[in-house]
């Protein structure tokens, strides 16, 4: 088993960092053979969701709690990156500081920290909820997060979050003085949390907590009758998502450069549990493989089937995304990495 | 402390009432499990048997009343303080958890001889690797001991009834407790596994641990228990050796007038 | 499950999600808790208020504002609860039928010529059987297939429901604002009706009478036709309602189609005072699931009470806040609302 472990990991390393390493000696090769259909930005976009998604699957498909607001984690992680990397001036931040190569990374852990302690907080509160009533107590708490950062965090004089707008000129990030871009370059970072994350999440797993997770999943009374305070671990799993989250939420307002709230809001939430689902909730690998899998079968609606008929326009991604979402619970509840295991619990009836 | 208490009285509960909604479901119950002992708990169905049961688990908070362990009151503390005192339960509907292995059900048993910070877990570290291969070792002899050792390796769900009892009682003795309460051990269980049943909380009492059960099988609680305790209508009936408990009238009248489900 | 279940003199209702385990003793909220924070919250209303020079005039009139937008909830809310109480599920596809109803009978008004009374009622009554039509395919198609599937999965199911119906919206009719004729005119200008100081659109009365009319129905169906007490019974016990030989899945099909036709009069009676989009059903959807909660996501009345309470509320909330915050206050209440009370203020505690 642990043989097959390590090859399965450096059959996976090697696949990121060829891939990385093809397309930093020839640029745009990746769109050029798919035609169009795999870019760095996408595999930089399945790395950031990567790194959420292990979280959320360590939350729902291992603790079996559910969270339709994970997104809100993801935003305030990119937020809290963008306002103390752009909004300078406002906060009175010495521009020595702020300009040294170490503050957006120094800030990218804090962010982390403290959303993590957010996230510890309020799930010791919501967390004690069960089944609908988490789902919509998580879905609500991610609808109030983009609801204040749209509303500029109820500052309007300070226009931290810019509203609707967002924040434009987000810095890349620099070791020394070396930036790490272009793009090329920044996909080495992403995958390298990526894999950082898959690490983590995969050596949790199988550790006591691993398996007092699927303790939690399978029977909280059971859980607790043999002296497992059930909703600690519960918050303690709920702040590491979140965190996870933060993380790719920084990582991503320094790929993009610009952040704005309507990236976080509800749907991008549904569109991680979609992800989670997709590539099978009870498994870390199914954290790359759901990003890449729904993200490119995005792609591939918007550039190739839905271009080939004349009528229909990229408008209709939405509805084959909810009727994906549709079938895929009916008929794989238990997502495209699924064990005996995972297939019994998702239809557990909890 | 309470004033007249034996002195090798382990838990004590005092006159205990638990009320749902207005609903009262225990009344004033009164009784106490010593040290060593083997304990039945009898009566109709709806008596309050695993109410009583859940409160000292601490699952459920008394309405009125005091429940006392090791001298402690239990009052108010969450479900895996209990355990952690030394309470360990099984459960008459059997939880287990599904997807699990029986192996993993003793180590989630065993698990607060494991690192238990989530910090901790984080990075694969040697320490963690020695832990979890003494836990295992635990765990196997204790699988042994309950002669559950060929399925060590099985999931859960595929094990048949009876063996999911002996699973539940596994894991709960991997909390190494003081009392056990067990909900219905025998209930769903052939003639062979009752018998086996009954050995084994006749050895478990051998080793120390005090045991406190519901049970619905007359002659087995019978035969089993030091002192048989009989609820009805929430309200403790009497109390007292198996024998003298079979000749009281009222628990006659009790078991008459409202028949014994299977 | 419930550990005493078995033994305990149990209600016929059980609330599903509350805290199981570890039972809430812990964390038994009085009334004297609700009452103070309904003191804090109206000493709080008062106080921004008066910041803008309120009188209670103008209170009264965010209140009967509130009461139109809260009747919405209200249908919504009966929605969430019919189909809750009868399949145990938290449809989340609700919102889209609140967003089809409008649009249908947008598009059927127009389709027909566009003026008459007798059009618009047509239109109107079209778009709610077509609602609940597409509320009938949904149960078949997406729900009922996974009956036996985790709470969890249903909801996914639902939301992706939700999210393909909306996409499909956009698709037909694009992401602009629609209008759909005010009932009393029937033109885009409402009449507008004064009374001691307080004003009024007519609209509002029809808002309130159709509303009122259509859970009135609801209730009398429920207590007197056949059908009707078979899916109550459904609803507090379903493997002994299908002994019985009550067809359990056909009453849950029934349930979603009931909570199709709530949904689209629900907005069908606001749409000529908020001009329908393709997306209106996420914010009616939430809030109406909102008012659900609040009235223990079991109870018909609890429901149109939670409905009016939030409608009521959230309007004050809004006279006295920054505009882009009036949506925040349903999110925040339904969390507090699930923190202190699963089982809604109208359902006794639990100790």
């Amino acid at each position: 088993m642990n043989g097959r472990w390590a090859a399965n990991w450096l059959a996976f390393a090697a696949v990121v960092v060829a891939v990385g390493l093809v397309e930093l000696v020839q640029p745009g090769i990746l769109a050029r053979l798919s035609r169009g259909l795999v870019s760095v930005d996408l595999l930089i976009r399945a790395g950031l969701f990567t790194v959420v998604l292990v979280g959320l699957n360590l939350l729902m498909g291992y603790a079996g709690q559910a969270s339709l607001g994970q997104a809100a984690f993801y935003g305030m992680g990119a937020f809290a990156s963008a306002i103390f990397t752009v909004r300078t001036g406002a906060l009175n931040i010495p521009s020595h500081v702020a300009g040294a190569w170490w503050w957006p990374w120094l800030m990218m852990a804090v962010a982390a920290l403290a959303v993590g302690a957010f996230a510890l907080v309020v799930g010791l509160a919501i967390l004690r909820l069960r089944g609908h009533y988490l789902a919509m107590a998580t879905l609500g708490l991610g609808i109030i997060v983009y609801i204040v950062l749209r509303e500029n965090l109820g500052l309007p004089h300070l226009n931290l979050t810019g509203g609707f707008d967002g924040i434009v000129g987000v810095p890349r990030l620099r070791v020394g003085s070396a930036e790490l871009w272009p793009v090329q370059v920044y996909y080495f970072v992403v995958w390298a949390a990526a894999v950082g994350a898959m690490a983590v999440g995969l050596n949790l797993v199988h550790s006591p907590v691993g398996r007092a997770l699927r303790a939690v999943h399978g029977s909280e009374l059971a859980a607790e009758s043999v002296g497992m305070d059930v909703g600690k671990l519960k918050a303690k799993i709920f702040a590491l998502s979140a965190a996870l989250a933060s993380v790719a939420g920084s990582l991503y307002a320094h790929f993009q450069a610009a952040v704005v709230p309507d990236t976080f809001g509800f749907v991008p939430s549904l569109e991680l549990v979609v992800m989670s689902a997709v590539g099978g909730m009870s498994s870390i690998w199914g954290a790359p493989l759901g990003a890449l899998a729904v993200l490119l079968l995005e792609q591939l609606l918007r550039t190739h089937v839905l271009g080939l008929v004349p009528a229909v326009s990229g408008e209709l991604e939405p509805v084959v995304f909810g009727l994906m979402l549709v079938v895929i619970m009916l008929f794989w509840p238990a997502g495209l990495v699924s064990s005996r295991r995972s297939r019994t619990a998702a239809w557990a009836g909890r | 402390m309470g004033g007249a208490v034996n002195r090798d009285s382990l838990l004590q509960v005092e006159h205990v009432t638990k009320a749902f909604d207005g609903l009262v479901a225990l009344s004033d119950v009164s009784l106490e499990v010593r040290a060593g002992q083997i304990k039945g708990l009898i009566g109709p169905n709806g008596a309050g048997k695993t109410t009583l049961f859940n409160l000292i688990a601490c699952c459920l908070v008394p309405t009125a009343g005091d429940i006392r362990f090791c001298g402690r009151s239990l009052v108010g503390l969450p479900p895996h303080r209990a355990a952690e005192l030394g309470i360990a339960r099984t459960f008459q509907n059997v939880q287990v958890f599904p997807g699990m292995t029986v192996l993993e059900h003793v180590l989630v048993g065993l698990h607060r001889l494991a690192p238990a910070g989530l910090l901790a877990n984080l990075l694969p570290t040697g320490g963690l690797r020695r832990t979890e291969h003494r836990l295992r070792e635990q765990a196997e002899a204790l699988l042994d001991r309950l002669e559950l050792a060929p399925w060590a390796n099985v999931p859960v769900e595929t094990l048949p009834f009876g063996l999911l009892r002996r699973v539940e009682l596994a894991r709960a003795l991997a909390v190494r407790p003081k009392l056990l309460l067990l909900d219905e051990p025998s209930s769903g269980l052939n003639p062979t596994e009752k018998q086996a049943m009954a050995r084994l909380v006749r050895s478990l009492r051998e080793e120390g641990v005090t045991v406190f059960l519901v049970e619905h099988d007359m002659p087995m609680v019978m035969g089993l228990a030091d002192e048989v305790a009989v609820l009805d209508h929430g309200a403790l009936l009497c109390e007292g050796p198996p024998q003298q408990v079979q000749q009281d009238p009222r628990v006659v009248a009790a078991y008459l007038g409202e028949p014994e489900d299977a | 499950m419930e550990p005493t279940a078995t033994e305990a003199p149990t209600r016929s209702v059980a609330v599903p999600g509350r805290a199981v385990g570890t039972p809430t003793a812990r964390r038994a909220p009085t009334r004297a808790v609700l009452g103070a924070g309904a003191a804090v919250a109206g000493l709080a209303f008062w106080v921004l208020g008066r910041r803008l020079g309120y009188g209670p005039l103008d209170y009264l009139q965010l209140v009967l504002d509130g009461t139109v937008t809260g009747s919405v909830y209200a249908l919504v809310a009966v929605g969430f609860v019919v189909v809750y109480r009868v399949t145990g599920v938290i449809n989340f596809a609700q919102g889209a039928f609140v967003m089809l109803g409008p649009m249908l009978a947008i598009t059927f008004f127009q389709t027909l010529g566009g003026h008459g009374a007798g059009v618009l009622a047509a239109s109107a009554l079209a778009a709610v059987a077509a609602t609940t039509l597409v509320a009938t395919v949904v149960h078949r198609l997406a729900l009922h297939p996974a009956r036996g599937a985790s709470p969890l999965t249903k909801i996914i199911i639902t939301v992706g429901v939700y999210i393909a119906l909306q996409g499909l919206a956009l698709r037909v009719w694009g992401p602009r604002p629609y209008v759909l004729p005010a009932f009393t005119t029937l033109h885009m200008a409402d009449r507008l009706l004064q009374l001691g100081g307080l004003s009024l659109q007519a609209q509002s009365l029809w808002v309130w009478g159709i509303g009122a009319l259509a859970v009135l129905t609801l209730v009398l169906f429920f207590e007197h036709t056949v059908v009707g007490k078979a899916m109550r019974a459904c609803a507090v016990n379903r493997i002994a309602a299908r002994l019985m030989g009550i067809r359990v899945d056909r009453m849950a099909t029934l349930a979603f189609a009931l909570a199709g036709v709530l949904g689209a009069v629900g907005g069908i009676v606001i749409a000529p005072s908020t001009r329908p989009t393709y997306d209106m059903g996420l914010e009616l959807g939430l809030k109406g699931f909102v008012a659900a909660i609040a009235g223990g996501l079991v109870s018909l009345p609890g429901a149109v009470a939670g409905g009016l309470v939030l409608g009521a509320l959230e309007s004050l909330w809004a006279g006295v806040t920054v505009a882009g915050f009036k949506d925040l206050f349903a999110f925040a209440v339904l969390i507090l609302l699930l923190l202190v009370r699963p089982a809604g203020w109208l359902e006794p505690g639990q100790e």
